[in-house]
């Protein structure tokens, strides 16, 4: 009698659902719906029959656009989507490998069909074109990608890393002095190193020696970097010949890589670009090896998950935050750099424009992983790129449009990262006791 | 190697944790170290593996003198220690925790992963510790956490191992094969200074016992002097070790659970229908290795988690859609297994901690306000009542000592009228008086008429206090017996086998290959039990 009802145990125990999963089924559900809706709505109010798109090459008199078919595409991604839900809320949607493609490819068909409603019916003369988002996308994550490398540097060492924006900030800065005084784009990018392991010192001497809450250091380091660039800007006189010594860098040229730059639609997005996304390319590889690989790697997660286990097998705890703070900042001073030298040139007021804070977005986005978090920096490149061609179509107000990269990245970090565990002594400074 | 600690000393301000410390520990000995929460005992380790300076005195290594600045100048001169609470990364692998601080690289600091894992392989094998160098240590049962501790200080080649309260953690299964690890380590010409506060353990395995009480060495004897006599030294004054307390009056059923299941905040089902019920007037000890359910069943009861399923009833109405205040309403009171987390807020005085859930009742407030002159009344009565050690009642909590911190929460769930008391680790970290009267006061509560739950991963204390006992393990409740039941059958219940001896494969070969090592071992838990 008594080993039936111990057999029998499991099974009635199994069958009880949890509150939690449940909740997120219905979340997800209720969210794809609504996507499945809002494709059906395009679908619905687009007149036109097709839009043009042009991935590669300048648009010129004779060049023949290709076409999409605007029904037949939204159509069939709306019904796409409508089965993601249908299986989200038949359960099947769980976590794993499957669900993140399904999710991925919802997230596509959302975006091809928004791209081409913004694009369809519009009342012009002049059609404009959809062009490919790509050499956008990597132009601007660039420096999200490496701020956000020396972000999870800082973040899995146990020093949180909120000053990538002013390790950005001071990076640009000095990255166009010493580019202006050298006339050499290369040394500006040696001068924004220099800066930024100039704010990563200052981070780890409060930090790590003096125990300074670490959210409010490096909001104090942004704003102390800002107003340091503001100042040293606003002395620089405005005398042309002075100016070109000081502030009008040369800017770094694009370097197409033989071969890889005819692979079509990613060719001149990945390698027709300056020396700097390059560097970025190798930092991601670098990082993430010496982060997994090495023994110096080792050390760096065990202080930012347990420092005193860390400690008492000999490891100096604060030396390896010490050398990792360092590190990280010479990928924020690169990623600095790009505002000057990398892109714009000459160094103009908040050249970084608060990117800093969408790094460390994606630091978290990523789990505090380089590979993941240089995905989450791309996907905010891309829809930056996004956004900046849709503000040349006048469908939607662009102050609407401006908000959508940082409200992507919102929803992105709530809705789809949910909670995330940072390495477990992120933020505590070790003392001995 | 020969360790001998000459006058160490250690001041922190005005307290003196570790007063002149005089210890010999020869090769190849199990050097026990007894002493009370708080006696100073692991003071004077952490001194000894450099983790802290101390004030005075020295260390001889073979006669030499020999100085540690940091953990690593210990680990280079053969020192390993394994700590109460873990020092592995949890993330980690178990190679990995092994090799940080020693890795193993293929040059330009590159992991040698494959190189590693063979260490720990042939470590493993040469002192029959089993464990696979691929898993996460996070997914390890604590039993085997405390083994790779051990190999950790083993791959460091480590002479002299000081195991700090080693058994704390473990079921009495793990504790037996425990046991024989030392055994043979020993007979490997190992020393190992062995920190515990059990007599029961210091008796079975000790070569030679050293007792600390307040910071200072009382005195070292053989493990045959008797338990009441250790126990004596250790609390410098007669102890009973047996809690008095008469056959219950036992009532109505007061908390009946039916089929409760409740799942984790990682989508585990963490506790897995279970029944059971208690009546007035008694007292139902939960049993139990730490992790496997308690907790979240306590919570489920208070009202902290919801349950995914079931029933909790109290005298036949239904509470388990109650949030915490509705269950302490209704007449439920609660000390919690942590108290400085859930217990007190240890900023504030003992006088405000004595109302923590109470400042609601007309008693103590008026209106919105609080009422001052209730609160220092009823906190003048409760120090008395509860002999609760403080230099005023509005000395803050975090000021108190672990027995007396312990004692404001006890003062405060019983000075209401409760239905139903639950304690979950009501002695964890209490010095032994603190102890004797905690038990007191529990028992009396049921005397009262009150049902008592109380949940224990010390099976000391479920012997001592309970009227039934309730054996979980892995979130469901094995079997419901009654107290008179063996030590060791109650041991293969906690770790899921069946008490008439028809135990779980694995756990049979486990305390079947232990039983010769421990065989005096095993004899003294009989008869304790």
């Amino acid at each position: 009698m008594s080993t039936v009802t111990s057999l029998r145990t499991p099974d009635a125990t199994d069958t009880v659902r949890d509150p939690a999963e449940m909740q997120r089924r219905v979340k997800l559900t209720v969210t794809l719906l609504l996507v499945s809706a809002i494709i059906f709505y395009f679908w619905w109010t687009i007149d036109d029959e097709q839009v043009f798109y042009l991935l590669s090459g300048e648009r010129t008199r004779d060049t023949v656009p290709g076409e999409i078919s605007t029904h037949p595409v939204t159509l069939t991604c709306g019904i796409v989507v409508l089965v993601a839900a249908v299986a989200a809320a038949l359960g099947l949607m769980r976590h794993g490998a499957t669900t993140l493609i399904s999710m991925l490819v919802v997230g596509l068909a959302f975006l091809l069909c928004f791209v081409v409603w913004a694009y369809s019916d519009l009342d012009v003369a002049f059609k404009p074109w959809i062009t490919n988002p790509l050499p956008g996308t990597f132009a601007v994550a660039t420096p999200l990608v490496l701020g956000a490398l020396a972000g999870c540097l800082c973040e899995r060492a146990g020093v949180i890393n909120v000053a990538i924006e002013g390790q950005f900030l001071a990076g640009a800065f000095f990255a166009s002095v010493v580019a202006s005084l050298t006339y050499s784009a290369g040394a500006g990018l040696l001068g924004g190193i220099i800066a930024g392991i100039g704010i990563s010192a200052m981070l780890a001497l409060f930090s790590i020696r003096y125990l300074v809450n670490q959210v409010v250091l490096g909001v104090v380091l942004v704003v102390f970097a800002q107003g340091l660039t503001n100042f040293l800007l606003d002395q620089i006189p405005n005398d042309a010949t002075i100016k070109a010594y000081l502030n009008e860098p040369p800017k770094l040229q694009d370097i197409a890589i033989p071969g890889l730059s005819d692979i079509p639609l990613i060719g001149e997005a990945m390698f027709d670009q300056t020396i700097l996304v390059y560097l970025m390319y190798a930092a991601v590889v670098f990082v993430t090896f010496v982060m997994f690989e090495t023994r110096w790697g080792l050390r760096v997660r065990a202080v930012g998950e347990h420092p005193k286990a860390a400690d008492t097998v000999g490891i100096k705890v604060r030396r390896i935050r010490w050398q990792a703070v360092l590190l990280a900042g010479v990928f924020a001073g690169l990623g600095g750099a790009y505002y000057t030298v990398g892109s714009t040139g000459s160094f103009d007021k908040n050249a970084s424009s608060g990117n800093g804070f969408i790094a460390l977005a994606a630091v978290i986005m990523g789990r505090w992983h380089p590979l993941w978090a240089t995905f989450a920096a791309l996907f905010f490149g891309l829809m930056s790129s996004l956004r900046n061609q849709l503000s040349l179509v006048d469908k939607i107000p662009s102050e609407l449009l401006t908000m959508t990269p940082y409200l992507a990245t919102v929803v992105a970090v709530a809705g789809f990262v949910g909670r995330v565990r940072p390495p477990a002594a992120d933020g505590e400074p070790y003392v001995k006791s | 190697m020969q360790l001998e600690i000459r006058g160490l000393t250690k001041r922190f301000g005005t307290f003196t944790a570790n007063d002149h410390i005089d210890l010999t520990i020869e090769p190849g000995e199990i050097h026990c170290l007894l002493g009370e929460n708080g006696a100073g005992k692991s003071t004077l380790m952490n001194m000894l593996y450099g983790l802290l300076d101390p004030d005075e005195g020295q260390v001889l290594l073979d006669g030499k003198p020999a100085k540690f600045a940091t953990p690593g100048d210990a680990i280079e001169a053969g020192i390993g220690m394994v700590h109460q609470h873990f020092m592995l990364v949890p993330v980690f692998t178990v190679a990995e925790n092994i090799m940080l601080g020693r890795e193993q690289t293929r040059g330009l600091g590159v992991l040698n992963r494959a190189s590693a894992a063979a260490l720990v392989r042939e470590l493993s094998d040469k002192y029959k510790l089993a464990v696979d160098p691929a898993s996460l240590v996070q997914d390890l049962p604590v039993g085997v956490q405390q083994r790779v501790e051990i190999l950790k200080a083993l791959a460091n080649n480590a002479e002299v191992l000081i195991l700090d309260e080693p058994t704390a953690v473990l079921t009495p299964q793990e504790i037996d094969e425990l046991m024989s690890i030392m055994d043979s380590l020993r007979n490997n010409g190992t020393s190992i200074v062995f920190i515990t506060h059990k007599l029961r353990e210091v008796k079975a395995i000790g070569d030679k016992i050293t007792v600390i009480r307040r910071g200072k060495v009382v005195g070292t004897t053989e493990p045959t002097a008797s338990e009441p006599d250790l126990a004596e030294m250790m609390v410098g004054r007669g102890v009973k070790l047996v809690v008095d307390k008469d056959e219950p009056e036992v009532g109505d059923v007061a908390l009946d659970v039916k089929n409760l299941t409740v799942i984790g905040t990682r989508g585990t089902t963490v506790v897995r229908n279970v029944s059971f019920d208690v009546r007035a007037g008694e007292i139902l000890g939960i049993a139990g290795v730490q992790g496997n359910g308690q907790t979240e069943l306590v919570k489920a009861l208070l009202g902290l988690v919801r349950p995914a399923s079931g029933q909790i009833q109290l005298e036949g109405r239904t509470i388990s859609r109650h949030g915490p205040r509705q269950v302490l309403e209704e007449g439920i009171g609660y000390i919690p297994e942590d108290r400085s987390h859930d217990g007190f807020v240890s900023s504030f005085s003992v006088r405000e901690n004595l109302v923590l859930d109470l400042y609601k009742h007309d008693e103590f407030s008026r209106g919105l306000a609080l009422n001052q002159q209730a609160m220092t009344t009823n906190a003048q009565q409760r120090i008395e009542e509860f002999d609760i050690r403080t230099q005023s009642m509005n000395s803050s909590v975090s000021a108190l000592s672990g027995g007396n911190q312990q004692k404001v929460v006890v003062a405060r769930e019983l000075s209401r009228r409760l239905k139903v008391l639950i304690a979950s680790q009501p002695t964890r970290g209490v010095d032994v008086g603190s102890i004797e009267f905690i038990h007191q006061r529990i028992v009396a509560e049921r005397d009262k008429g009150t049902a008592v739950v109380i949940v224990s991963t010390e099976l000391d204390e479920i012997f001592a206090l309970s009227d039934r006992i309730a054996v979980m393990y892995d979130g469901r409740i094995v079997d419901i017996v009654s107290p008179d039941i063996l030590r060791d059958e109650i041991g293969l219940l906690m770790a899921g086998g069946d008490a008439k001896g028809a135990a779980a494969p694995e756990e049979r070969s486990g305390s079947g290959a232990t039983a010769a090592g421990t065989a005096g071992f095993d004899e003294e838990t009989a008869k304790n039990a």
